[in-house]
């Protein structure tokens, strides 16, 4: 308890405007907290940035220029010349950026301004793994066996010492950049290459680490909280095992492996391990937790993490708060101090992404995101009274029409359910998230909600492999055989949408829709859903709605309400009535229920105009920089044989040949910049065997 | 607003009910008989060439949701030839605007034309150039029915007349060509303002490969001689080739979309909001025997906007209802029968169309009337006059007209309430309806007395049983061609209707009719009378 104590000298400073040095939703959370104690707030932002939430949450916003991080976020000196500008006395980093950069904290403080984050020394020891290793050991806090690559390192002697498996990380930076699992000693090499390029290209430094590897390891995490007053508390646990390519995807406190014994134990050796370093502030340190109990120092990571909201709300803690009050060299307060857990809190991370296509980032525009009763960066508070009601909070640096560009994380929004037992909790959670209108974007909504319904997850059985071991996570909730009301509905809203323009133009347009005195033919109109093409027919006949999907007929059809076309939809088909609500973005229908969104496009009346891609074409599936070809013009090629590595959304992606024969064209050149949907080359096909 | 007076459970109302029901089954086996065309072996084998059916390509053609009103579905019925003359057409709604669409029916006899559909192809020609409806045409006819050719080669040439002149006026027209247009067919496109052909789909030429061989000797190919290809790259016949009969319709849309099309007449002002009384009782209202008369303001209740009717000399003239009211948001003036046309009815109707004149409002004519009253005591009142009046009026009204058949129709009377002759834009029909010189019994009991009384004056003993037969014989002719399905095969009217849908297809027409100007005619102030 030494360490943070010698801190004397500190004197209380006030924080009055605060500039955050990131973007998205850590950004609008700052604000959130700012704004309720009457800070003033300041946002920079890069060019693709400019109409995003967050700068418009900001009192006021400083342009800091450029695209990539590089360019934008990471010019610590642009961060500061704008708090400068603006009069800002305190500077927040969010997490990610330069959030774990020492040299810009420093730089912080030699400004005069507040650093909201701890001291550069301590992110310094603990940003080197090597050395924060050995730090922790000295503390007696158990670590794993690993090994730091610098330039010169016998890299295979040392993998034979950390042992296999064995993960491949970046040095510096934390979350999951860089990293690889390496089974045995044949992989080793390309998985340190990889990890060098990427740690180069990320935090400008290709130093990489190597750790011994648990299979199926819980990954708990201690939030750990001091102050320059010489406290130092241990807000308890969070697990946050539920990963896939290392990143978090669910978050909960407490875990259900963690009983009050250890948790005291993993709590003492995470404050043992702050005090270390004469930490101040909010910080996390990490352990991996076998099935028997042995828990092992992973990392610490000196900021806020993204996962917090758990920690407030079975807390009642509002931690940016007491992050601003431990800045402004204020002693933690007895809430803190004296912190329980109560309830039960679990958050999930939505992404643009895929998950029935190896979870690939998706970029494009968000039509509309909507949870019902959810409460956007909601007081911790409110947890905290006295009736047992539950909580919705959504953290979200999006809104509707907002765009996910390829230049930063696709991560939507997080939501986070807090209510008295777990499994509540869990039912919450997932039924809102059911039910959201997500529109626009390719997300891992039905996922999450698979996840949180999943026995084994309700039964606490959430080890690190558990996506792996669960493929059926990636199911979407709603099958193809279950997409035919849904097909209905969205005709049946068009049909609505029409009538009602038709109508207010009058004449013509107050004719009974698709009237018809010699009827032939019903309404049609095609969608495209479980990629197939199908023909929706549906027709009201006096009073009477006869629908059919792909030729088949939906038995006892009928509309619910005095209005000719409701909205939300009251729909009635095969025996269930629901309330369907339908929106449209050009050809993408989106159409909710309580029993999911279903997506469905329309297809083109008159198709035959649009040219296909080249049978054989190589296509880039997502905007990003081509960073290596292993195969030229010329060269024959495998079906399924890696081609290409675009680099995108900070991830690799490896293209691979989409069939057997010869590269005849190729387009690109390493370090190109494509955009989604290029063609990088043409393979053409062999001849087929017989 | 009004109010009805419709006693729903009463056994008239069941037995209208019952008997329109039985017409509206033979209705729906005409109309489904006209959509088979050429029958299902013909359709198969058309569809096997990846070929549409002409209803096919008007839905894909038309607007999502567009309504379609068919126009004279059962023409030639009762005729040799298949009911629908192997000709679909109608007013369907094409980006927005309303347009006479037509297609020709190659699975019947090759689509060519015979008599009925020489008439009822120059009957759409005639509604699209008198509302200024643009028309878009699918051409795929094997040109005239040879057999019958003295019939239509004469008259045909009005069919090309009417495009050019049509064009003339302003008014645009588009042939779409999904197959053979030979000969004089090869004018359709060609007097057309807008040509599309599918390509190795489409051909147009004055004379076929095998006449080219007989005229010069010359061996010609079809896609050379006439195809899409060489129309659209040589000689320019054709402005467009669509790749398929789908890109067709694609294609036809965009140029009706570039026509820039504005209607001349006044838009629709009013919300048009559904009538208070449902459309469905009409059935059990209009009479199965048309000796029972039943209140116009029934159906008048069913079919205006709000069921709103504000009556024009309510206590005057009470066996023809007169008043204003609106339909689909227009301004329309009514006049309906309630039965035997007096002297007073005819001049209240002549005095009302004139009002209808001074302001520029269409009229819609209800029709069930046995025709102007009859006798000494209204000859001496000048009946002749008083209907001259009323027929004058209707006949020089400047004002659009429509006029539904829901009744009888005998006599002068459908003359005065405006029948084909009168020229309204548009005539429906319901299944009940009857017209003729007059009613079957009154005409076969006029038979009698002509005959005896002939039969007297040369001092000819009456065969009793001979005139009975007669009489029988001439009455069973007269019921039989006064039947409605008879008059809408002759074309008397534009479509046999269910009278569920009169709202719906009077609006439409009405709409319709707004495409030209519309003006009433002022030669003189109003005459009261």
């Amino acid at each position: 308890m030494g360490v943070s104590a010698s801190n004397t000298e500190t004197a209380r400073r006030t924080i009055s405007r605060v500039l955050v040095a990131n973007r998205g939703e850590i950004a609008r959370r700052v604000f959130a907290t700012c704004e309720s104690l009457g800070i003033a707030t300041v946002a920079v932002y890069s060019e693709p940035d400019a109409e995003a939430p967050f700068v418009l949450d900001a009192d006021e916003a400083v342009p800091l220029g450029g695209v990539a991080p590089a360019e934008s976020y990471l010019r610590a000196e642009a961060v500061i010349e704008a708090a400068v500008r603006t009069g800002a006395d305190a500077i927040h980093p969010g997490y990610g950026f330069l959030a774990e950069n020492a040299a810009f904290a420093r730089a912080v403080q030699a400004a005069g301004l507040i650093w909201i984050g701890p001291p550069p020394d301590a992110i310094e020891a603990m940003g080197s793994k090597v050395r924060a290793r050995s730090m922790m050991e000295q503390a007696g806090v158990p670590v794993l066996p690993g090994a730091e690559l610098s330039s010169g390192s016998d890299t295979s002697a040392e993998a034979e010492r950390v042992g296999f498996p064995l993960l491949v990380k970046a040095s510096a930076g934390g979350g999951g950049k860089g990293m690889r699992v390496v089974g045995e000693a044949s992989g080793l090499a390309p998985a340190v290459e990889g990890a060098q390029r990427e740690a180069l290209g990320a935090f400008g430094d290709d130093t990489v680490f190597l750790e011994r590897y648990l299979e199926h390891p819980r990954h708990i995490e201690i939030q750990v909280f001091a102050d320059s007053h010489g406290n130092v508390v241990s807000l308890g646990e969070r697990e946050c095992s539920i990963q896939r390519r290392h990143q978090k995807v669910v978050e909960e406190s407490p875990s259900p492996a963690v009983d009050p014994e250890l948790r005291e134990r993993i709590g003492a050796a995470a404050v043992a391990a702050a005090e270390a370093v004469g930490y101040e502030g909010a910080g996390t340190v990490e352990f991996l937790l076998g099935d028997d109990g042995e828990f092992f120092f992973l990392e610490m990571n000196t900021r806020l993490q993204v996962e917090h909201p758990v920690t407030e709300l079975v807390t009642g803690l509002d931690l940016v708060r007491l992050q601003l009050q431990v800045a402004a060299g204020g002693e933690l307060p007895p809430a803190a101090r004296q912190a329980t857990l109560r309830g039960h809190a679990i958050e999930v991370r939505l992404y643009a992404e895929d998950p029935a296509a190896d979870f690939l980032p998706q970029t494009g525009v968000i039509g509309s995101i909507h949870l019902d009763g959810a409460v956007p960066f909601c007081p911790p508070s409110a947890s905290r009274g006295e009736d047992e009601g539950a909580i919705l909070r959504l953290d979200s640096g999006i809104e509707d029409g907002s765009v996910v560009s390829p230049h930063y994380d696709p991560m939507l929004a997080k939501v986070i359910a807090w209510a008295p037992s777990r499994e509540h909790a869990a039912t919450l959670l997932a039924s809102a998230l059911r039910a959201a209108e997500l529109h626009g974007l390719i997300n891992n909504r039905d996922f999450l909600v698979r996840t949180l319904g999943h026995p084994a997850f309700l039964a606490g059985e959430t080890d690190t492999g558990f996506i792996g071991r669960h493929p059926e996570l990636s199911e979407p909730l709603l099958g193809v055989a279950d997409l035919p009301v849904y097909a209905v509905a969205a005709a049946l809203a068009g049909m609505g949408h029409r009538g009602r323009e038709q109508r207010a133009t009058g004449g013509i347009g107050l004719a009974p829709s698709g009237f018809r005195n010699n009827p032939s033919a019903p309404q049609r109109v095609e969608m495209i859903f479980g990629g197939e093409r199908r023909e929706i027919a549906y027709g009201l006949s006096r009073g009477e709605i006869e629908a059919s999907v792909g030729g088949e007929a939906l038995e006892g059809v009928v509309l619910h309400d005095e209005a000719p076309y409701p909205w939300p939809l009251d729909l009635e088909a095969d025996g269930v009535r629901r309330r369907y609500t339908v929106a449209t973005y050009g050809d993408d229908i989106y159409v909710n229920s309580p029993r999911g969104q279903a997506h469905l496009q329309l297809a083109p009346r008159y198709p035959g105009s649009e040219e296909a891609a080249a049978e054989g074409a190589l296509v880039a599936p997502m905007p990003g920089k081509v960073i290596k070809l292993m195969v030229g013009a010329g060269d024959p090629v495998e079906a399924g044989q890696p081609v290409a590595v675009l680099e995108a959304m900070k991830m690799e992606h490896e293209l691979t040949a989409p069939a057997t024969g010869v590269l005849t064209e190729l387009r690109v050149e390493v370090d190109q910049q494509v955009d989604s949907g290029a063609v990088l080359g043409v393979i053409e096909a062999a001849e087929p065997a017989d | 607003m009004l109010q009805t007076r419709i006693d729903t459970g009463s056994a008239t109302y069941a037995e209208n009910r019952e008997k329109m029901l039985e017409r509206l089954i033979k209705l729906d086996e005409q109309l489904e008989k006209a959509r088979l065309g050429g029958g299902e072996a013909k359709i198969e084998r058309h569809h096997g060439r990846g070929r549409m059916l002409p209803r096919e390509r008007i839905e894909l053609l038309l607007d999502r949701d567009a309504p379609f009103l068919e126009l004279a579905p059962l023409a030639a019925y009762g005729s040799e030839y298949e009911v629908g003359a192997s000709f679909v057409a109608g007013i369907g709604v094409v980006e927005g605007v309303e347009c006479m669409i037509s297609a020709s029916d190659p699975t019947v006899r090759g689509g060519t034309s015979n008599p009925y559909t020489l008439r009822k192809s120059l009957r759409m020609q005639e509604i699209a150039r008198v509302n200024r409806l643009p028309t878009v045409g699918f051409v795929e006819s094997g040109g005239a029915d040879l057999p019958r050719q003295k019939e239509i080669f004469v008259p045909g040439g009005a069919t090309f007349r009417n495009l050019t002149q049509a064009s003339a006026a302003g008014v645009p027209t588009v042939a779409l060509v999904t197959g053979n247009s030979t000969a004089g067919g090869a004018y359709l496109p060609g007097m057309s303002d807008y040509t599309v052909m599918v390509k190795e789909q489409g051909l147009i030429f004055l004379g076929g490969p095998p006449l080219v061989k007989m005229a010069t000797g010359e061996e010609a190919e079809e896609e050379a001689l006439g195809g899409a290809e060489m129309h659209s790259r040589t000689s320019g016949v054709s402005e467009f080739m669509a790749a398929d009969e789908v890109d067709l319709c694609r294609i036809g849309r965009e140029i009706v979309r570039n026509l820039n099309w504005r209607k001349r007449g006044p838009e629709s002002r009013g919300a048009g909001e559904e009538p208070l009384h449902d459309p469905e009782e009409l059935l059990g209202i209009a009479s199965h025997d048309l000796r029972i008369p039943f209140d116009a303001r029934e159906v008048i209740a069913r079919l205006v906007d709000g069921s709103r009717f504000d009556e024009f000399k309510p206590s005057y003239g009470t066996q023809l209802v007169t008043g204003w009211a609106e339909l689909f948001g227009y301004p329309v003036g009514i006049l309906a029968n309630n039965g035997v046309l007096f002297n007073e009815d005819a001049e209240k109707a002549a005095h009302f169309i004139q009002l209808a004149d001074q302001v520029d409002t269409p009229l819609l004519f209800l029709q069930n009337t046995t025709g102007y009253i009859v006798g000494t005591d209204y000859e001496r009142r000048g009946i002749v006059k008083a209907g001259a009046k009323m027929i004058n009026a209707v006949a020089n009204t400047g004002v659009p007209k429509l006029t539904l058949m829901m009744g009888g129709s005998y006599g002068a009377g459908n003359y005065g309430m405006c029948g084909r002759s009168f020229e309204p834009r548009f005539v429906f029909a319901w299944p009940n309806y009857k017209t003729a010189v007059m009613g079957p019994k009154q005409l076969a009991g006029v038979m009698e007395i002509v005959m005896r009384g002939g039969a007297e004056r040369r001092g000819i003993e009456v065969d009793e049983e001979q005139l009975a037969a007669a009489k029988q014989a001439v009455e069973e002719q007269i019921e039989s061609e006064s039947d409605a399905f008879v008059s809408s095969g002759e074309m008397w009217d534009d479509g046999m209707i269910d009278p569920r849908d009169t709202r719906a297809v009077l609006g439409i027409a009405l709409a319709a009719a707004h495409g030209a100007e519309v003006r009433g005619s002022r030669q003189f102030g109003v005459f009261r009378m």
